[in-house]
């Protein structure tokens, strides 16, 4: 098949960007989105051009590196599929493509479709962990955990950290992202120590990180390619409820994190 | 170069305990005055540094990805050992540590191995403590499964999602680290050089990926978790952007570089569909629990699978090693899918492929209980091939996966340059010539938690340091020689990309030194890589500059390393004149196919030293022992 792409270029962050066109020609149906893109990479680079960058890494939908938005919706048409598992048989044609980079406050443009989602590490680092440390685990059956409890722990932890969500809100919150951290930790009886504490400073950091608040709109789910739930948010509202009464301020400044 | 393993002495079982209690400490107040530098963060560099930050000393991270939690262990799907026993079917640390040297085909240190299994009990309480969410049976008990080479089920799993999981678990203990001020991130920075001063290694030569600045680094000592080389092959299930510059900067500043030729093939891959195929994507071994391997008993049998009747499929595992059938290790199984496609035997498209079928286990267990187990590789297969497995065959194919070479390591994972430890992949590791089964996430996790955060103190505490400033002359050439590096990348504008050199050193890696070896393919290919060496040199265009955010010099400089190491693969896989593990050579097998060792030559790890450009390096080995495990041919039937 052929295709038209209108790709967005920018070659820096204080830079303006624009849509350039391209065309993708005997794109076959087999081919990968991103395989794709490496073909019109390979030609520009041939006609001596900048090829577009754009990130990238396991092609598996698991390491979270790839993140554009395709025909205006973050990972392309396909739900829950990443950008890098899209192939192009969801494609037909004469297709015209529109991709852009994320486009939030809190992940700034580096360079074409790269985003700089630094901002993602830090709330993780404002409390997203259990304070163990190494060697001081009991035995791993010491605490039987309900299978529901484990499920619904691993539903949540299975974000992959992409940013899909923060693309797809009209405020630019990265909401489930915070509440699917906090969800798979407080499901777990190991996560609850710190519970109340690690909702109130992964709060405070996602809004110093410039995201935007979660007005309900459910388009981060809805773009979600790991399928996280908004009951995920649900849950978080109710942890930061009981943290604002003042559940778990007996742990304040024990857990490290810098709010 | 000396190669001196360090085993302590005294019964196998008591040496890490013999050892930790002799090793010096460093004191509590001095291990802030130390700084180490810990260049990845898969699960070995992420433990590894998190372990150490914890531990008080001041520690330098870096990544090329934008954040830690991209490492390339995310992807692992299928598992973790560990010699817990939880399901009474007769495990014990001793069997783990048998059933990896036997299934390495003895080429592994008996010592190193015997810890590995050890440490594999604390790795799940470790784990199971930060949250990481693993699969657990109805009683609220953890869950195992069963992976290739094993009669027991020891492996830990969370969904096909297991490398996720620990890594995200390494990552938040990381992340805690940073919030505490011990560990300092450097994302999106490459290194490029180790900095070797006074015979030491005193630092690193670093790339900031964004603005293109190369600078140097200086600490007390360096740890490389930096992968494996996988992609030497270009097409291979690694991520992306994994590569050996790290470990082949470190050989050519003085580590030595450890049966490179030991690389593994695995036999559960989607097969190629065109030329413009970007990776190969696995389906975890895992999956070879429920599915059953077969081909068409007829060569060039065209019908659909499910209009195959049974008795015209060949289900070849099962027949040929009835006790591990469709378990068997993943070198034998792997190489068994070759012959029959060679044979003709091959199905799907291409006919490149084998059948890993559903049908019986989705009768048996039905397709709900498919679908808990590994539903999100259910999903990825439909999603790549366009074909739904819980109604036809999956089609399966070997591939490049894992590679146990590496550099060398003694006893307390130092690399023969002094200062220099070496974890993870990127070592010449416990798993021998062929590493079974959810073993390296394991021995990733050993190292980082377990291992290097002691020896490394012990060295430390034993060693004169001389004071090292950041702008040190050994540092300022090191820098001085990435950026003319660099430069000459840019500079040589000529008429092809980068991939389109690393694809074709990738078939010729995968012709001469892939799954079959012999003496003539690899003279061939050693001949032809200096010719491609020179090819890219000559004719490579990188476009772009130096001081920018430029993906296409990243993969340059990564590629130009590749074929460099691809010599010394070939080079050490000719040398190796014999079979072993996944290292085949078709000169050397038993009548009906399988590896042919030949103890008395080859009972030992070969180890290159670089001995400049332009001359060949040198080969020495670390003669291995078995006292334990007796060395046996191995057999699956
Ligand atoms: C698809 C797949 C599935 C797998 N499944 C399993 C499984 O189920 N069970 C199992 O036990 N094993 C599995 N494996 C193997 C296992 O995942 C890897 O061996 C293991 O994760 C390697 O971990 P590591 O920490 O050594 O390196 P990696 O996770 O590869 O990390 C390397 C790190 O080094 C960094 N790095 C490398 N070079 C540089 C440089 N020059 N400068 C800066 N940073 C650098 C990278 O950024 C990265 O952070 C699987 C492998 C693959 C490919
Ligand atoms: S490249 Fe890893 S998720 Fe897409």
């Amino acid at each position: 098949m052929n295709l038209t792409l209108h790709v967005w270029r920018q070659t820096g962050a204080a830079a303006a960007g624009r849509f350039e066109r391209y065309d993708a020609r005997d794109v076959s149906e087999h081919m990968s989105f991103l395989e794709m893109l490496d073909v019109v990479n390979g030609r520009l680079i041939e006609e001596g051009k900048d090829p577009i960058a754009f990130e990238h890494d396991c092609r598996e939908g698991i390491c979270g590196s790839c993140g554009m938005v395709i025909n205006g919706r973050p990972h392309g048409p396909v739900p829950r599929v990443t950008a890098c598992q899209l192939h192009m048989r969801s494609f037909t044609d004469g297709d015209q493509i529109w991709i852009e980079p994320w486009r939030a406050r809190g992940f700034p443009v580096l360079k074409d479709l790269v985003v700089d989602r630094s901002a993602f590490d830090r709330v993780i680092e404002a409390g997203g962990y259990v304070s163990i440390r190494t060697g001081a685990a009991p035995d791993a059956n010491a605490v039987p955990i309900p299978k529901r409890d484990a499920e619904r722990a691993m539903d949540a932890a299975a974000c992959i950290g992409c940013g899909a969500c923060v693309a797809a809100c009209p405020n630019g919150s990265a909401m489930l992202f915070t509440a699917a951290k906090v969800a798979h930790l407080g499901a777990l009886p190991q996560g609850q120590p710190e519970r109340y504490s690690r909702v109130r400073y992964m709060l405070a950091q996602h809004d110093d990180e410039g995201f935007g608040s979660c007005t309900n709109h459910g388009n981060c789910e809805a773009a979600c390619p790991k399928g996280i739930s908004i009951d995920c948010i649900a849950q978080l509202n109710r942890d930061a409820i009981r943290a604002a009464l003042g559940k778990g301020t007996e742990y304040a400044g024990a857990a490290g994190g810098g709010a | 170069m000396e190669l001196r393993a360090k085993v302590p002495s005294g019964p196998i079982q008591e040496k890490w305990d013999k050892h930790r209690f002799e090793m010096k400490l460093v004191n509590p107040a001095n291990k802030r005055k130390y700084e180490i530098i810990v260049v990845g963060t898969g699960l070995a560099g992420a433990s590894a540094a998190a372990t150490l930050g914890e531990l008080g000393y001041r520690v330098k991270v870096f990544t090329y990805h934008d954040s830690s939690r991209r490492a390339h262990s995310i992807a692992a799907q299928g598992g973790i050992n560990a010699a817990k026993n939880y399901q009474n079917d007769g495990d014990s640390v001793f069997r783990l540590f048998y059933d990896t040297v036997k299934g390495g085909d003895f080429r592994a240190r008996e010592a190193n191995v015997y810890r590995l299994a050890q440490i594999s009990l604390d790795i799940i309480d470790q784990c199971v403590a930060q949250g990481v969410p693993f699969a657990r049976e109805y009683g609220g008990l953890l869950a195992n499964r069963s992976f290739g080479g094993a009669q027991v089920s020891r492996t830990f799993y969370a969904r096909g999602q297991t490398g996720q999981q620990l890594l995200l678990g390494a990552y938040q203990a990381l992340a805690r680290q940073v919030a505490e001020g011990t560990v300092t991130l450097y994302p999106r920075t490459e290194m490029l050089d180790v900095i070797v001063v006074e015979g030491q290694a005193r630092g690193i030569v670093v790339r900031n990926l964004v603005t293109g600045a190369i600078s140097a680094h200086m600490a007390h000592a360096v740890a490389l978790g930096t992968g494996g080389y996988s992609n030497a092959f270009f097409l291979s299930t690694n991520a992306k952007a994994c590569n050996a510059t790290a470990i082949w900067r470190a050989y050519r500043r003085g580590a030595g570089l450890a049966n490179p030729c030991f690389t593994q093939i695995h036999p559960t891959c989607i097969p190629q569909a065109g030329d413009y195929q970007s990776k190969l994507t696995l389906m975890s071994e895992s999956l070879r629990n429920d599915g059953r391997i077969w081909v068409p008993a007829r060569a060039g049998d065209a019908r659909r699978p499910n209009d195959i009747p049974e008795g015209e499929r060949d289900y070849y595992l099962e027949r040929i090693y009835p006790s591990f059938g469709n378990l068997t290790p993943r070198d034998v199984a792997s190489r068994r899918a070759k012959e029959l496609v060679d044979k003709g035997q091959g199905v799907g498209p291409e006919r490149n492929g084998v059948y890993l079928d559903f049908r019986d286990a989705i009768q048996r267990l039905g397709q709900q209980t498919i679908a808990e187990r590994y539903g999100n590789l259910f999903d990825m297969y439909l999603q790549i091939t366009g074909e739904n497995p819980y109604e036809v065959p999956m089609r399966i194919y070997p591939a490049p996966h894992y590679t146990m070479g590496g550099l060398w390591v003694d006893y307390n994972l130092m690399s023969t340059l002094p200062g220099l430890f070496v974890i993870g992949e990127a070592n010449f590791s416990d798993h021998g010539a062929n590493r079974l089964g959810a073993s390296a996430l394991m021995q990733g996790l050993a190292d980082g938690y377990f291992i290097l955060p002691y020896t490394i103190g012990d060295y430390l505490a034993q060693t004169k340091f001389a004071a090292v400033p950041e702008d040190h002359v050994a540092g300022r050439s090191a820098v001085a020689e990435a950026e003319a590096r660099t430069t000459r990348l840019l500079g040589i504008n000529g008429t092809r990309t980068v991939d389109a050199f690393h694809r074709q050193l990738g078939r010729l890696l995968w012709e001469y030194c892939g799954m079959e070896r012999t003496a003539d393919g690899l003279n061939q290919a050693l001949r032809e890589i200096p010719r491609l060496r020179d090819a890219f040199w000559a004719d490579v265009r990188v476009p772009g500059a130096g001081q920018d955010l430029n993906q296409e010099l990243e993969k340059a400089g990564r590629v130009a390393d590749f074929l460099e190491f691809a010599e010394v693969m070939c080079l050490d896989a000719l040398r190796r004149d014999e079979s072993c593990g996944g290292h085949f050579r078709k000169e050397h097998q038993t009548p009906d196919g399988e590896a042919r060792r030949d103890d008395e030559q080859f009972a030992h790890a070969a180890v290159w030293e670089y001995t400049g450009d332009g001359t060949p390096p040198k080969r020495h080995v670390e003669p291995l022992t078995f006292e334990y495990v007796h060395l046996a041919q191995r057999s699956y039937k």
